[in-house]
């Protein structure tokens, strides 16, 4: 019985901390997000993050990947959620993910190395609009055609799509669900990035209009369970950011609370103020924990895979929203201004709250995985 | 990160499920729980993490968590009858009681021959608890114990008290209190009765008029109350037996929203209310995993100063929240009582019990001072 990390772990969370600590500090985090015309992340620090294996964590050592599990990838991403990191890493390994989980073994050695070393972004499209998260709200429509498939449909809150080179998207045929591999400048593919209000997340939209695929892009193995288990993951991913970005704001707002004084002590000394600090301690602690078990879920393709994700996601999403309200109120004046850092963790809060399902979609799924 | 126990433990476990099956009483068969009770004592499980020397069972930490979530699961009867002996007093006694004072009342506890209560709380010392007042004056051999008690549970029935008194003004107000264990039945003690708002009556007040309680009945030195209790009370960590009850209670809250109607339909397949039930759900694995990762400090000996107060805030709301559901499934049912309610009235004194863990164990307010305090280093009000 151990609920715990390994040395290892630690230690990779320890140079992951480091590393963003010197090289991505707030400062460039704003830099590199404030520039309307850039990319939204910095190509070079992508780089080395590749380098470092972040991006092929998962990915399966024969394909260029480190081979190592979503526990070891929750250590990453809490770590990139805590510096507010922006970067196409959750979009990548998730189009990485579904790439080694149902495609071919040609499929994962033509993508596998080139997501793993950065060379190559991809993303996830699964969602469109309708607001129904999940499988059941996939309309965009595969046609047979002599050669593959012909695709034609939107997808809406797709992450990073403007910068991405491959997209790995989920489609409705005759016979039922699946995904197909789609790279960026197909022909009858539109991209459009949307503004949003969370500058470290860039989301977009994409349009097709018969855009054809050869046989050889659709992952084999992926049926409506198969994007069901990759919304999971995403929803995992998502939420160990959540839980590290939350972390981050509230150690902020300690310190803020320590040191700001009024009334002739610090404000950390009144309950309206030492109280909420207390319950986010206990609302994060409580996510961590559920999206810990939902990590260690998938690594051990656990029955209770897509229950955890379902229980992390929902916790998550219904009060990191509140925790970033909390946290901009707690400083008083200062929290509102763009120049202190408060209301970056607020919009992250924002983007994660609907990101794979909200509280509300992920509380139903409880109750149906649950047998309710 | 691994949730395997290990071979050992496992073979312990299959022991407890085999053990439990043979002896567990059916509910209602009150001569099977005192045979029970044999029985688990017989086997050294009354005490099961006290160290065998004073008659406990040695457990493991391991072993003690795998007993107690075998045990909730077979709903069977506690290990022991002599709940607050068992919880503090007999802990209390291993770490600062005498060698006299461990043989004369460590077998009483685990043969739960009486029951001991706890003299803590007075009317004007509640949260702020070393605030108390009631009086131990030295005289002789003895101390005279002038004063009152209150919130007493089962005092009307118990044949001991481990109680709390000032012996001195001196110091800061945590010096001064010192620990004495005394006789119910002393010259001077009245016990009245409290009735709470579900009608029932558990706890009482208790009143000291001159009680004369021998030297040798002090536990720990004059002065030392404080640490003596403190170091008693924080003593389970996992929460792994609660998490079990609760998952019960949602499984029939859930059989529950089965059979009543809301809406003309079954309130199970109303979304309002099976979203309450996911949330509960969710809370309570959060729970279960919050008590494991406490265990798995426990075992490194890395437990964080305040972390069962996570888990002390989620149980208490919990308890409000699953009281409140259950009540409000029932729709204009809910707050009647008896047979025309479901199951003879058991959720509407659910609905009503919860101060039991809400109030009982330290109020949420103080669960939140002490993360706040403890967890994230914030200073003191
Ligand atoms: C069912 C039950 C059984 C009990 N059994 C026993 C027993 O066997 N033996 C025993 O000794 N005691 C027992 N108690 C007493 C229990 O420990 C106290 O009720 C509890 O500690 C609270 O004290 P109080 O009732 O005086 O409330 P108070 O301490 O007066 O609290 C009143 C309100 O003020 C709040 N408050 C107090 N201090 C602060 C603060 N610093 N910051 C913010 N808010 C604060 C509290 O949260 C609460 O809401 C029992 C209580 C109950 C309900």
């Amino acid at each position: 019985m151990n609920f715990g990390f390994t040395e290892e772990q630690d230690l990779l969370r320890s140079e992951a901390r480091k590393f963003l600590d010197e090289r991505c500090g707030l400062d460039t985090v704003r830099e590199i997000t404030e520039d309307a015309s850039g990319p939204g992340f910095s190509r070079d620090l992508w780089k080395q993050i590749a380098e470092l294996g972040w991006v092929g964590l998962t990915i399966p050592e024969a394909h260029g990947g480190a081979g190592l599990g979503w526990v070891d990838w929750v250590v990453v991403l809490e770590e990139t959620g805590r510096s507010l990191f922006p970067s196409p890493l959750i979009s990548t390994a998730l189009a990485a993910h579904a790439i080694a989980r149902f495609g071919s073994e040609a499929q994962q050695a033509a993508w596998l190395p080139r997501l793993a070393n950065g060379s190559t972004i991809g993303t996830v499209a699964v969602l469109e609009t309708g607001q129904v998260p999940g499988v059941e709200g996939i309309d965009l429509r595969g046609r047979a055609s002599a050669d593959g498939l012909t695709l034609s449909g939107d997808k809406t809150f797709v992450s990073d799509a403007a910068c991405a080179d491959l997209f790995v998207l989920a489609f409705r045929s005759e016979t039922g669900h699946g995904l197909a591999l789609v790279e960026a400048g197909a022909s009858g593919l539109t991209v459009e990035a949307l503004p949003g209000i969370d500058l470290t997340k860039r989301v977009g939209r994409l349009s097709l209009d018969s855009v054809r695929v050869g046989a050889d892009a659709v992952l084999e193995a992926a049926d409506a369970e198969a994007v069901g288990a990759l919304l999971d993951a995403g929803a995992v991913a998502v939420t160990a950011e959540a839980t590290g970005a939350a972390q981050a704001a509230l150690s902020l707002t300690v310190s803020f609370a320590n040191d700001r004084v009024q009334f002739g002590k610090p404000i950390a000394q009144f309950q309206g103020v030492k109280h909420p600090l207390a319950e986010m301690y206990v609302d994060i602690t409580s996510f961590q924990s559920l999206v810990y078990y939902a990590a260690w879920c998938i690594d051990e393709g656990h029955e209770d895979a897509a229950i955890a994700a379902a229980r992390a996601k929902a916790y998550a999403s219904d009060v990191f929203p509140r925790i970033g309200i909390d946290v901009v109120g707690l400083h008083g004046g200062v929290g509102y201004t763009w120049e202190y850092d408060a209301h970056l963790y607020l919009k992250r809060a924002k983007w994660v709250r609907p990101a794979f399902g909200d509280a509300d979609w992920h509380y139903d799924r409880v109750a149906q995985l649950g047998g309710f | 990160m691994d949730f395997d126990f290990s071979p050992e433990d496992e073979a312990f476990r299959a022991e407890v499920q085999a053990f439990i099956a043979e002896h567990a009483p059916k509910p209602g068969d009150d001569a099977g729980v005192a045979k029970w009770h044999a029985a688990v004592r017989e086997k050294r499980w009354v005490g099961f993490s006290w160290p065998s020397e004073v008659g406990g069972g040695g457990g493991t930490i391991s072993q003690q968590v795998i007993l107690k979530d075998e045990m909730s699961k077979a709903k069977a009867p506690s290990l022991g009858s002599c709940f607050m002996g068992l919880a503090w007093v007999g802990p209390a006694l291993i770490e600062y009681g005498t060698e006299a004072q461990k043989k004369r009342f460590i077998p009483d506890i685990l043969d739960g021959k009486y029951q001991w209560c706890t003299g803590y709380s007075e009317p004007d010392s509640g949260s702020d608890l070393a605030s108390l007042k009631c009086k131990g004056v030295r005289d002789g051999d003895d101390y005279v114990v002038n004063g009152q008690k209150i919130w007493t549970s089962i005092a009307m029935w118990s044949k001991w008290i481990i109680l709390l008194v000032r012996t001195s003004g001196d110091g800061t107000k945590h010096e001064g209190i010192t620990c004495l264990l005394v006789p119910m039945d002393s010259d001077g003690i009245e016990v009245r009765p409290i009735q709470n708002m579900s009608g029932g009556s558990m706890f009482a007040e208790v009143f000291f008029n001159d009680v004369r309680v021998p030297v040798e009945n002090r536990l720990g030195s004059e002065g030392e109350g404080w640490k003596v209790t403190v170091s008693a009370l924080a003593h389970e960590r996992s929460s792994i037996a609660e998490v079990t009850g609760l998952q019960r209670t949602i499984g029939s809250i859930r059989e529950l929203a089965a059979r009543c109607q809301k809406n003309g339909k079954p309130a199970s397949e109303d979304p309002g209310i099976r979203r309450r039930i996911a949330e509960a759900d969710t809370k309570v694995e959060a729970m279960r995993l919050n008590g494991l990762g406490a265990l798995t400090r426990q075992l490194k000996d890395a437990s964080l100063p305040g972390e069962t107060s996570v888990n002390k805030l989620h149980r208490a709301n919990l308890e409000i929240e699953l009281g409140e559901l259950a009540v409000a499934i029932q729709g204009e049912r809910g707050p009647l009582d008896g047979a025309v309610t479901e199951e003879d009235g058991k959720w509407q004194r659910l609905a009503l019990n919860w101060p039991e863990v809400v109030i009982g164990g330290g109020t949420p307010n103080i669960q939140r001072n002490i993360i706040a305090e403890r967890m994230l280093g914030l200073p003191k009000d």
